[in-house]
């Protein structure tokens, strides 16, 4: 499948509204539900930190410490993924899987289209564009651990800033962007998979979607060990 | 002119089509006919290349088609509209952008003209004031015109449709044979049709096919199916009331 995703490539000017549509769907209209999400995953990591380090012999910038490990280098990458995965890898699926029941890959195959350039090759370019979502997720996740903490009088502004610029390594980005990079193939390439080459009707399609979204989620955990393994261990 | 020469088609070793040969002419509306699983959407698919043949060979205007010579297919299926069973129209797309979707594909012509080309199909296809609707809004008779449309925009020299008037009402059914066999006539094009629909047979069947279970067993034209006397093709034929009643007739 990969194979002739990049093969025989669709006329440009066409592939290029279809990029710009997928980046619409993918992207921008997943910045709401990783908005929301990042930033309240944030504010309970801070919570639970907060009340984890009751001793008073800790310092107090631990909390933003935590909470600035615990999002940049999973909540943020892995856990929005795999939230990712429910959203974006069940749209792609049952999409696809509709345009395969309905015949309208069919219709493309007939024209003289190669379906997987048209169909797949936009979503994987659109997915380029994952790391700015995590980004975001990066950003909100800590801002809604500051604002956790800082009025809900677990920590003060200064010891929550002085936590998250505490033993600051960019390798850690780097490490959460690589994993992320994967994890946008990942979202873009199984469930096109489970779309494209399922069978049946529209019962099937609801199916697919389900079995696309355990495989995606589940190698996206299988990946982000090997990676965590590879680069920190 | 399409030939099919001994061409044969297995799934997981259950032969679907067997040993078929047969010859789809030009300017004619070429009708394959049999029950539901007698392998005509098999055959079909076949001789669109959507199914790779196990023994055989098809021929359009002789030349042969090969699946693995990729210029020539690509170039022979520009030449290919087809009408899905189901219309297989973008759910994403308007009518109009349903119909210039081949032309954006495979010519080099501006938005505009683009635009005029779609209004001349879409009038051919007596279809009005729903140039801006999804196909979600439109009734299933006038998705099969934008279908037909669709596939005609080419002019395409060969012209395929899978159970065309399937879900459609009589009339409707009738207005859709119609319009493909004056398209036939008119671009001079090579038409095959999958059906089972006794009416299309004897309303446009120019040239007809017909299976039982993967093997072609009768051919003929619509006038002489109604006086054969193979006993399957008439079980076929006269298997409703209204059919029995007209043989009836017919012998009176």
């Amino acid at each position: 499948m990969i194979k002739y995703t990049f093969t025989k490539f669709t006329k440009w000017s066409v592939l290029k509204k279809l990029i710009f549509q997928e980046i619409e769907d993918l992207i921008i209209g997943s910045i709401g539900i990783v908005a929301f999400m990042s930033f309240l995953i944030g504010g309970v990591v801070a919570i639970q930190t907060a009340l984890a380090i009751e001793n008073p012999l800790l310092p107090g910038n631990l909390i933003g410490f935590a909470t600035r490990q615990s999002v940049i280098l999973e909540f943020a990458p892995t856990l929005i993924s795999i939230i990712m995965a429910g959203k974006v890898g069940s749209y792609i699926t049952s999409s696809i899987g509709t345009m395969r029941v309905t015949e309208q890959i069919d219709a493309l195959e007939v024209m003289g289209i190669n379906s997987f350039n048209y169909l797949i090759f936009p979503k994987i370019i659109s997915l380029l564009l994952y790391p700015f979502l995590i980004t975001l997720a990066m950003f909100l996740g800590i801002l809604g651990g500051y604002i956790a903490s800082v009025y809900a009088g677990f920590s003060t502004s200064f010891d929550f800033i002085q936590g998250i610029q505490l033993d600051f390594k960019v390798f850690h980005i780097i490490y959460t962007y690589i994993k992320t990079i994967l994890f946008a193939f990942v979202l873009a390439t199984i469930p096109s998979y489970h779309g494209f080459f399922m069978k049946g009707g529209a019962l099937e399609v609801g199916k697919a979607s389900n079995i696309s979204f355990v495989w995606t989620s589940s190698v996206i955990i299988i990946i982000n060990f090997i990676v965590t393994q590879l680069l920190l261990a | 002119m399409i030939s099919v020469k001994n061409i044969s088609k297995s799934f997981e070793n259950i032969k679907i089509i067997d040993d078929i040969s047969a010859v789809f002419e030009k300017g004619k509306t070429n009708l394959i006919i049999g029950q539901s699983g007698s392998g005509k959407t098999v055959l079909m698919k076949c001789l669109l290349g959507l199914f790779d043949i196990d023994e055989g060979e098809i021929l359009y205007d002789s030349q042969k088609f090969k699946k693995d010579n990729i210029s020539m297919i690509s170039d022979l299926r520009k030449q290919i509209g087809m009408v899905f069973q189901g219309s297989a129209l973008f759910d994403s797309m308007s009518v109009i952008e349903n119909i210039i979707f081949p032309l954006r594909m495979f010519s080099n012509k501006t938005d505009s003209e683009m635009i005029i080309r779609a209004r001349e199909v879409i009038k051919r296809v007596d279809l009005k004031d729903v140039d801006h609707k999804f196909p979600s809004e439109i009734s299933g008779g006038m998705k099969k015109r934008v279908a037909i449309a669709r596939a005609i925009v080419l002019n395409p020299k060969y012209l395929f449709c899978d159970e065309p008037n399937s879900g459609l009402d009589p009339k409707t059914a009738i207005i859709i044979d119609k319009l493909i066999q004056e398209i036939t006539i008119e671009y001079d094009i090579t038409t095959v049709i999958n059906t089972h629909d006794m009416n299309s047979v004897m309303e446009i069947g120019d040239k007809i096919i017909f299976l039982v279970e993967g093997e072609k067993i009768w051919e003929g034209t619509n006038k002489e199916i109604l006086n054969t006397d193979d006993k399957m093709i008439n079980d076929f034929v006269y298997s409703s009331e209204l059919f029995k009643k007209v043989k009836l007739i017919q012998k009176k």
